[in-house]
């Protein structure tokens, strides 16, 4: 079983296209101004093991490439 | 802005008064225009064969040194952290961080024209830590003032002085900084010292793993510290860590510069103990002026505590992270402000986060559209109480702003690559919570402090 992961944004290159909300609608939503916002609460959510298909091709897909994840600590 | 200076004082006390003694004034006992008469007051740096790398970072950890720019980071433990990246073969960056971009504060500025060779002390003692943990020779290190413009041309014929004397092992390059709120954050330092943009960076990887790259050169790992804390650290290495923590508190040991202003008789740059009582720190700048409603401790990205009348209890409250936390407010980078009672809280928050609604990189989208909706909605409720609104609210539309503005700074907290978005939403926060009765009077058209007067 593979170690939890977090999915971080790099807010400096985010503009808000919305592919990945699109892909990980689960887990992550738009705010007011089109931004992805974690639905769990979290600023970098944990994602489920069942998500984390998705959650690599969301990654893989922002055209911005702000999108990562990274073993949570 | 006015700058404001340490007060005139005679020459400072000679090495071994300054040793002994208990006093609050260390830093500010130590002005030298130049490197004799420094060196005449506090005396050489201990050589390498008698104050190695290691043993400067575990000085600083004895001592309980942390951070004076803001983060009150532990000090032992930054100097430690590059080791590994430093092993790995990448020689290090070593930057004392003068920017002070926090309006409110003069401290740095204060420092650096008063006794520049102590900061400057603690850089080579900073390099000597993360270049000695290895064993190496400081070979490739570099070693960074970052600071405005203006002071980097005061100082450039100290590094001169310094080089000539040969007291550094490594020169000081300098880089002036830009006069902007968030030049000061680590990850723009790193960018800037690397001949980048004095932007935020995202914070991972940190600084001091990776520096800031470009393509023609990669990273290198970069450590920012704030002058206040490398001049500690300059003074430190001379008297010991029993003598750094002979004033102060056991959770704030030692000394901090502080700026206060405001409602104060004398608005001052002044050296207090650490944990020292709210009501010192006032009288270090000559005590209120007048009737006090609240104290913005930490500066801009800080918390306001009420104080005076309105809570007597506030007076001896200790100037420490965990004493101020409960009103959301850390001594941060040592500013405090004084708000008079016939002030509106609710107006001075507003004029804040305006502030720093228009310091904002530009960067990162909930920083860039969060920070101006906070300050719009607050300015709002600011103006409900005024003698004449420059506009109609009605309490039904102001209560759902107090509702906009929980949600939006719950948007706004964290999401952004510095810290700028998280201390704003935590100056809103406490706007809200400090000010609550100012609030509830604002609601229905009144305003406390308008009835103080």
């Amino acid at each position: 079983m593979s170690a939890v992961e977090r999915l971080h944004v790099d807010w400096t290159r985010c503009d808000g296209r919305g592919l990945c909300t699109e892909l990980l609608g689960e887990l992550l939503a738009e705010d007011d101004w089109g931004y992805p916002v974690s639905t769990t609460g979290e600023v970098a959510p944990a994602v489920p093991r069942r998500l984390q298909r998705a959650a690599h091709l969301a990654v893989g897909e922002c055209p911005r490439m702000a999108l990562s994840l990274r073993p949570a600590p | 802005m006015t700058a404001l200076s340490f007060p005139s004082a005679p020459a400072g006390p000679p090495p071994a008064l300054l040793a002994t003694t208990t006093s609050r004034r260390r830093l500010m006992a130590c002005a030298a225009p130049d490197l004799a008469s420094h060196l005449a007051l506090v005396g050489p740096l201990p050589d390498a064969a008698r104050l190695p790398g290691v043993r400067v970072a575990e000085l600083a950890a004895e001592a309980g040194l942390t951070g004076r720019g803001g983060a009150a980071f532990p000090t032992g433990r930054k100097l430690a952290s590059l080791g590994e990246a430093v092993r790995s073969g990448r020689p290090p960056v070593v930057v004392a961080n003068g920017a002070e971009g926090e309006p409110a504060s003069s401290k740095d500025h204060a420092l650096l024209a008063h006794a520049p060779h102590l900061v400057l002390d603690g850089l080579a003692l900073a390099v000597r830590a993360v270049t000695g943990a290895v064993g190496s020779s400081a070979g490739g290190a570099e070693a960074h003032l970052y600071a405005p413009a203006e002071v980097v041309r005061t100082l450039a014929p100290l590094l001169v002085e310094r080089a000539a004397a040969g007291v550094d092992e490594v020169a000081v390059r300098s880089t002036a900084a830009p006069d902007r709120f968030v030049a000061g954050q680590s990850s723009a330092v790193a960018s800037a010292v690397a001949g980048g943009p004095a932007l935020p960076r995202t914070p991972w990887p940190p600084p001091r793993l990776v520096g800031a790259g470009t393509a023609q050169r990669p990273g290198r790992p970069t450590l920012v510290m704030n002058v206040e804390t490398l001049a500690h650290l300059g003074l430190l290495a001379r008297l010991g860590a029993s003598w750094f923590r002979s004033v102060g508190t056991d959770d704030e040991p030692g000394t901090r510069l502080v700026t206060v202003s405001g409602a104060v008789r004398t608005p001052r740059v002044a050296e207090v103990a650490g944990g020292a009582p709210l009501a010192d720190v006032l009288s270090a700048a000559g005590g209120a002026s007048e009737q006090l409603s609240a104290l913005l401790v930490g500066g801009y990205h800080g918390g306001w505590v009420p104080f005076g009348e309105r809570a007597p209890h506030t007076a001896s409250l200790p100037h420490s992270g965990s004493a101020l936390a409960p009103w959301g407010a850390d001594p941060g980078a040592g500013v405090v402000i004084a708000l008079p009672s016939r002030a509106c809280g609710l107006r001075a928050g507003a004029d804040v986060a305006r502030y720093l609604a228009a310091q904002t990189a530009g960067q990162c989208g909930p920083c860039v559209n969060g920070l101006p909706t906070l300050a719009e909605h607050l300015e709002a409720l600011a103006d409900a109480g005024a003698a004449v609104p420059s506009r109609q609210h009605s309490r039904e539309g102001l209560a759902r702003r107090v509702h906009e503005l929980h949600r939006v700074a719950g948007l706004v907290d964290g999401r952004g690559a510095c810290h700028h978005p998280s201390g704003s939403v935590r100056l809103v926060r406490s706007t809200l919570m400090t000010f609550a009765d100012d609030v509830q009077a604002h609601l229905g058209g009144r305003c406390l402090a308008r009835e103080e007067r």
